[in-house]
């Protein structure tokens, strides 16, 4: 016969503070658990958005990163004349052969503090190209103009990207006509100008990468076959989407190590805890489950109750803990993408299906924290327990 | 202490629980301690620098290269006292998987002006005398299994092209904070193979005094002003702080995952010592029956209380010493100097004297005011 759980639910409430220790500890766990993951999360999102599986992104042989990547002027109109390349809506190729290079800011807090950021020169059909571009403010950049466009989460985070302003940079000033979005992506940490505007002040005529639109999506394989064995040209073709993975991967990955290995040392103290109030909830009740013996429940059902109570401390705690994550979603925040160099900012994600995770997590740190206990209170000896009443 | 063997007496009733307990503040420590010291190595790298060094970069950004010739006039500079030059390289080794820096750098000039670089004199001698030689940090003679003269290619992604070296010198850092995994070529091979360019990613400067370097910094920049490439000087120091900002808020969130960890787990070991406790009520009344004082009895549960903490706090606190020691971790190059710093241990000794206080006070106190008329009702 199996043990209400009402009685469990009625034995931990008869131990408020201790069962509320334990609980606020699993709960403490468990949000540094969500907290860890929706970091990794945001960051993750926001590189895994930035590419399109429609695009191909072309970068010289060998290149890792765009920064690291020069291409010429002839390779950019190669890749125009490609069968494979679509077609614009104004009957242009949609190729959009693109600069990129770092400046430094002054942070507004310390302007001794300087941040390495993102700057795009574009071409008209960069706007086209990259489907995931939104202006939410202004006018796109005109030609023959020092205008820029800046992503929408360099605008808070620096000085002088209202629209109307400007920023000073490579010895010129350039106004602000836009602000953009491109869905969460690491696009909106960048600033994005014309590239016939930028190429005399940085770093002359070359580019660093081009993007293009296929005519066919699923024809990449070919199209980079055809790139890469192409005799004139030296480049890489990749999949846009996967190469901005790819530059995210370094970092995302230390980050779900840090996740891991943090929570895993945090879980086991968590646990070491919850055995700790099982086995004191076991010893002071030694009574009572004698009595429960006594009257005919199987050691079993002994055994399953406790494990059940300890899980639903813990499973109280992972609520806890859901709450106490909660809040840190949507929070911007920044880090140096060390495959770039470049300044990414993102926001925390924390996801319902974190928040699953973390009550289950929750729950196994019960299970396993009550077992031994749980184990021991099965085994007592009826006759020596009954004593104690 | 006569009383000690009671004390221990009394924490080897519940020996798992003990143990349990003193394991949970361990690990609490030992977090604490780990994340710490991430957040000490990245202090310690920004404020890494020779106060007579200055570091002069493009203006304009540092992916931005000046040009080579500016080594002559920086050197009449007045103030300046030497001059070297190097340059990014960004090569990949193998898969490219383990990332280390590598660049090119003036070899005469560039050993001299970072004493820091200690190489056995022949291996100086034979990094000076052949042109496609190169050096590199102790470490990578275990991460990669080189070895001294032997020829490694390295795949250039800013350069490209396969690039071979010969090792000839493996430098050993004098100072923790400065990276051991670096490969350094030389200038003059690179600039011959990428058709004498003439460029260098950025100039290391020493003064001659400490005290002018903001001047000396002014006065470069004026000196390269209207040029088409003007210059950007500031201290070593503030140039390898830019790098250690770019962290961003990995302080700020080990800091606060550290609180996070050290009071969840605190709590718990609170919890076990406070059940320990309440459990003795009937004891308690019995050794004031017997003339035990009430200062004598806080005293012994304060006791317990601190022996289960420090014990958990040197264990936590040592292990984490130890540990990153003797395994010479540095979180694959990007922490260079990993070690758990004497402030760290302190701290951690302190949240340790915390804890005891938090879990010992509450039952101590109500051990010291028991009545015991009342108490002893419990005792069967």
């Amino acid at each position: 016969m199996k043990i209400p759980i009402t009685y469990n639910v009625r034995s931990v409430l008869r131990r408020p503070l201790s069962t509320a220790l334990t609980a606020l500890g699993v709960g403490l766990v468990v949000a540094v658990f969500i907290g860890m993951l929706a970091l990794a999360n945001g960051f993750n999102t926001a590189l895994a958005r930035t590419g399109s599986d429609h695009n191909v992104l072309v970068v010289r042989r060998g290149a890792d990163s765009e920064l690291s990547s020069g291409v010429s002027r002839e390779t950019v109109s190669i890749l125009a004349a490609s069968p494979h390349v679509a077609t614009g809506p104004d009957g242009r190729p949609a190729v959009s052969p693109e600069l990129y290079v770092l400046i430094p800011l002054p942070r507004p807090a310390d302007s001794t503090a300087l941040a390495n950021v993102v700057v795009r020169g574009v071409s008209e059909q960069a706007w086209e190209v990259r489907s995931n571009i939104r202006i939410v403010a202004g006018r796109r950049i005109q030609s023959g103009q020092a205008e820029i466009c800046l992503g929408r989460k360099l605008v808070p985070r620096f000085a002088g990207t209202a629209i109307g302003q400007s920023i000073r940079f490579a010895n010129r000033d350039w106004s602000v006509v836009c602000h953009f979005t491109a869905a969460g992506s690491a696009f909106e940490s960048e600033i994005w100008g014309e590239n016939e505007q930028f190429m005399p002040v940085f770093r002359g005529e070359v580019f660093q990468s081009v993007t293009l639109r296929l005519k066919d999506p699923a024809a990449f394989e070919e199209a980079k076959r055809a790139f890469e064995d192409d005799r004139r040209i030296t480049v890489d073709a990749h999949r846009e989407s996967a190469f901005y993975v790819a530059q995210s991967q370094l970092l995302g990955r230390i980050l779900q190590i840090l996740a891991v290995l943090i929570t895993s040392i945090m879980a086991v103290g968590a646990v070491f805890g919850a055995i700790n109030t099982m086995y004191a909830a076991v010893a002071s009740r030694t009574p009572e489950i004698a009595v429960l013996l006594t009257l005919g429940f199987r050691p079993r059902s002994v055994l399953a109750s406790f494990i059940i109570e300890s899980a639903i401390i813990a499973a109280a705690g992972g609520l806890i803990g859901c709450l106490l994550a909660l809040p840190i979603n949507g929070i911007v925040t920044s880090t140096t993408n060390w495959a770039s160099f470049s300044e990414i900012a993102f926001s925390f994600r924390v996801t319902p299906r974190l928040l699953v995770a973390g009550v289950v997590f929750a729950v196994v740190m019960g299970v396993v924290g009550g077992c031994f206990p749980a184990w021991r209170a099965s085994r007592l000896q009826v006759v020596q327990a009954i004593r104690a009443v | 202490m006569k009383y000690f063997p009671l004390v221990l007496a009394n924490l080897g009733r519940h020996k798992r629980r003990t143990i349990l307990t003193i394991a949970g503040v361990a690990l609490a420590l030992f977090l604490f301690a780990s994340l710490r010291t991430v957040v000490t190595t990245i202090g310690a790298a920004a404020q890494f620098g020779s106060a007579r060094r200055l570091v002069a970069t493009n203006a304009t950004g540092i992916v931005f290269p000046l040009p080579l010739s500016y080594a002559n006039r920086l050197s009449t500079v007045p103030g300046v006292e030497a001059v070297t030059w190097a340059n990014w390289f960004g090569g990949r080794y193998g898969d490219g998987k383990r990332f280390f820096a590598n660049f090119a750098v003036d070899p005469v000039s560039y050993l001299d002006m970072y004493p820091e670089l200690v190489m056995p004199a022949d291996q100086r001698e034979a990094f000076l005398r052949e042109k496609s030689s190169a050096i590199i940090g102790k470490r990578l003679l275990e991460v990669f299994g080189w070895q001294l003269g032997q020829d490694v290619t390295l795949q250039g992604t800013i350069f490209p092209g396969d690039w071979t070296f010969t090792i000839r010198g493996i430098y050993t850092p004098s100072d923790a904070v400065l990276n051991d995994d670096m490969l350094l070529f030389r200038h003059d091979y690179f600039d011959e193979r990428i058709g004498r360019a003439g460029i260098a990613g950025w100039y290391v400067i020493r003064i001659d005094d400490p005290n002018r370097a903001a001047s000396i910094a002014k006065s470069i920049d004026d000196q390269f002003k209207n040029s088409s490439t003007p210059t950007k000087t500031g201290t070593e120091q503030a140039f390898n702080a830019t790098f250690a900002t770019m962290w961003g808020n990995v302080r700020l969130l080990m800091g606060t995952i550290g609180t996070a960890v050290v009071f969840a787990i605190l709590l718990v070991a609170a919890n076990a010592m406070m059940m320990s406790a309440r459990e003795r009520t009937g004891e308690v009344a019995i050794l004031k029956t017997i003339g035990f004082r009430d200062g004598t009895l806080f005293a012994l549960v304060m006791l317990e209380a601190g022996l289960i903490s420090l014990t958990g706090a040197a264990i936590g606190l040592g292990a984490a010493k130890l540990l990153y020691r003797a395994t010479n971790f540095n979180a694959a190059g990007f922490l260079p100097g990993f070690d758990v710093t004497p402030s760290t241990i302190v701290i951690g000794a302190g949240i340790a004297l915390l804890l005891m206080l938090a879990s010992g006070l509450v039952p101590a106190l109500r051990a010291a005011r028991l009545p015991v008329i009342q108490a002893l009702r419990h005792v069967e």
